[in-house]
């Protein structure tokens, strides 16, 4: 810590400015007996031109003068800068910034470049930009970007004025503390940069845990998705499902049908008319399946147009043919869709558990679709059964 | 409802400083419905409960020195670099440190807007004695917060002494003595070591 000590500055020195150098003299003299009637003597270099904000000897009642200390304290990070534009005081938080030279008795405009207001080549223009945050870089490397605002101080007999310049980081605070090392003894304790350095780590840490929160999230939809069991479109069941349900059946040792069931014409539809019509018959024809099965069968859309039926605890061929014909009727029947009539029909090919000494699922689907294929080659819209070979 | 951080903080706790198979026993026997706690959801209290019940049984520890070697591990262990810097976010010393307890629930808020820390209060009693009284809710937090500043101390370098004096109705009361503010070295706190 570098904050001036009481001890150091007890003589209340009357200037903010005085320095060792006494360079002070030319900046300002007596305080006290100037402030009353400053308004009325204040030069014309803009300090009292009255667009400013309230300036320092224009408010109803003048600060008393403060010890150098002082500002030490209340803005580590300033200059005081004499009539010259050279700096008389830096604050001991701003000459951290160039540890290694004093930045008293620079020019102040050959240490800084302004970037806004940009043409400021003289101190009278610095008194001129009084109140209105500047916006400065250093000249040399480390080029850190600063924000700043000045107050003119009270002028001399001649009318010449100094300025108090007090410096931040503005938002490239976190590279000044990394530059700089800074620490937070640094930081006037009314300073609210510690405080945004905390909230950036807090933040940051918070984001973190919530980004790791949505990952994980993330993985475990798709996961989920994976292991869905319904067809999105038409809300059957899929594959998987399919797969669990025969698997389920055969290890239970039940009696069930297989029916491979494919579409007919259904690309005619979809090259014809679009695939939201081919969307719409593919859902039309799911309902129309679950109204010809029972609750207990399953009814699963394993492909574009390729549907597989199980008819639980059912081997009845004569039922079987019932219910293949019942949904060729239905099927047949065209649907409209925005004004444009579908025709489809549908092949068929079933299996029946009871044909298999033990069955195994990729054998009854396979046979099951080689009964469909029968029925396609025979002139399609019909079904057929599975023959298993003699003996 | 408990928040996710602090549940998740006991479960790191107990896997990183006993292993994944301890943490792993301590699921099953607190019969929880996940094997881990996010960190940003809620979960109800009693599961918490249910944890600590178990890790106590499994370690053949106290209530009291598994919470307060839990508030240590906070500060201490490598993976929680994060949290030890937000609390030397605090002050320069120490004492700075103590008498920013009274604003941590609020500091806490300010990272994460729905975790409700106790709250907390220090008095100094005399030139080296404080007083930190902290609600009972959830009970227990006194013990943690003996671990914090346990380790907050060797963090900053402090001598003190801790006591937990126990309870008072609906509060818990820890008494501290700052023998030596500057005993050690302690460890640095660079304000821009994270940032950017």
């Amino acid at each position: 810590m570098s904050l001036s000590r009481p001890d150091r500055d007890a003589a209340l020195s009357p200037g903010l400015c005085q320095s060792a150098e006494g360079a002070a003299g030319a900046v300002r003299g007596r305080a006290d007996a100037e402030a009353a009637d400053l308004p009325r003597d204040a030069p014309s270099a803009g300090i009292a031109d009255g667009t400013g904000p309230v300036l320092i000897g224009q408010a109803a009642h003048p600060l008393p003068p403060m010890p150098q200390g002082a500002l030490d304290i209340l803005a580590p990070m300033h200059l005081v800068l004499d009539a010259t534009g050279h700096v008389s005081h830096a604050g001991p938080t701003m000459q951290k910034l160039r540890p290694d030279v004093p930045m008293a008795g620079q020019r102040f405009l050959e240490l800084f470049e302004l970037s806004r207001p940009r043409a400021v080549d003289s101190m009278a223009a610095l008194l001129a930009s009084a109140g209105i945050k500047l916006h400065l870089r250093l000249r040399d490397a480390p080029r850190t970007a600063l924000k700043a605002v000045l107050a003119p101080l009270l002028p001399d007999e001649a009318g010449r004025a100094g300025a108090v310049v007090t410096f931040s980081f503005g938002i490239s605070i976190l590279d000044g503390i990394q530059t700089y090392t800074l620490h937070s003894g640094d930081f006037a304790p009314t300073d609210l940069t510690i405080e945004m350095l905390y909230l950036i780590e807090a933040k940051t840490l918070a984001m973190e845990a919530s980004r790791t929160l949505n990952l994980r999230l993330q993985g475990a939809k798709i996961a989920a998705e994976e292991q869905a069991f319904t067809d999105t479109l038409t809300g059957l069941k899929n594959r998987r499902a399919l797969d669990h349900v025969l698997a389920r059946l055969i290890r239970t040792g039940q009696d069930f049908s297989l029916m491979h069931l494919d579409l007919d014409w259904f690309k005619q539809v979809n090259d014809g008319h679009g695939h939201a019509a081919g969307d719409y018959v593919l859902q039309h024809v799911a309902r129309l399946m679950l109204d010809e099965t029972r609750a207990g069968d399953t009814v699963a859309r394993i492909g574009g147009d390729e549907f597989v039926l199980l008819f639980h605890n059912l081997t009845k061929r004569s039922r079987i043919e019932e219910i293949a014909a019942r949904l060729l009727a239905r099927l047949e029947q065209p649907v409209t869709f925005e004004g444009a009539v579908c025709r489809i029909s549908c092949s068929m090919g079933t299996t029946l558990s009871s044909a298999y000494d033990a069955p195994r699922a990729d054998q009854m689907l396979a046979d099951a679709d080689a009964a469909l294929y029968a029925s396609k080659h025979s002139g399609r819209g019909r079904h057929s059964f599975h023959v298993p070979p003699p003996g | 409802m408990m928040h996710g951080l602090i549940n998740r903080s006991l479960q790191c706790f107990l896997r990183d400083t006993y292993g994944a198979a301890l943490w792993g026993d301590v699921v099953a026997a607190a019969d929880l419905p996940v094997a881990e706690f996010e960190a940003m959801l809620t979960y109800e209290d009693a599961l918490t409960f249910r944890v600590l019940d178990a890790a106590e049984a499994r370690l053949a520890k106290s209530r009291a020195t598994l919470l307060e070697d839990l508030g240590t591990y906070l500060v201490s262990h490598p993976h929680n670099e994060g949290l030890r810097r937000l609390l030397r976010f605090a002050g320069v010393g120490y004492e700075d440190f103590l008498h920013s307890l009274d604003e941590l629930p609020d500091r806490t808020r300010l990272a994460v807007s729905d975790l409700d820390l106790p709250q907390m209060e220090l008095r100094q009693l005399s030139g080296n004695r404080y007083r930190i009284t902290c609600s009972a809710h959830p009970p227990g937090f006194a013990h943690v917060l003996v671990g914090i500043l346990r380790a907050m101390a060797d963090d900053y370098g402090a001598l003190v002494m801790l006591d937990h004096a126990g309870h008072h109705q609906q509060e818990e009361v820890i008494e501290v003595t700052l023998v030596e503010s500057a005993f050690a070295e302690g460890r640095a706190f660079d304000l821009g070591a994270r940032a950017g």
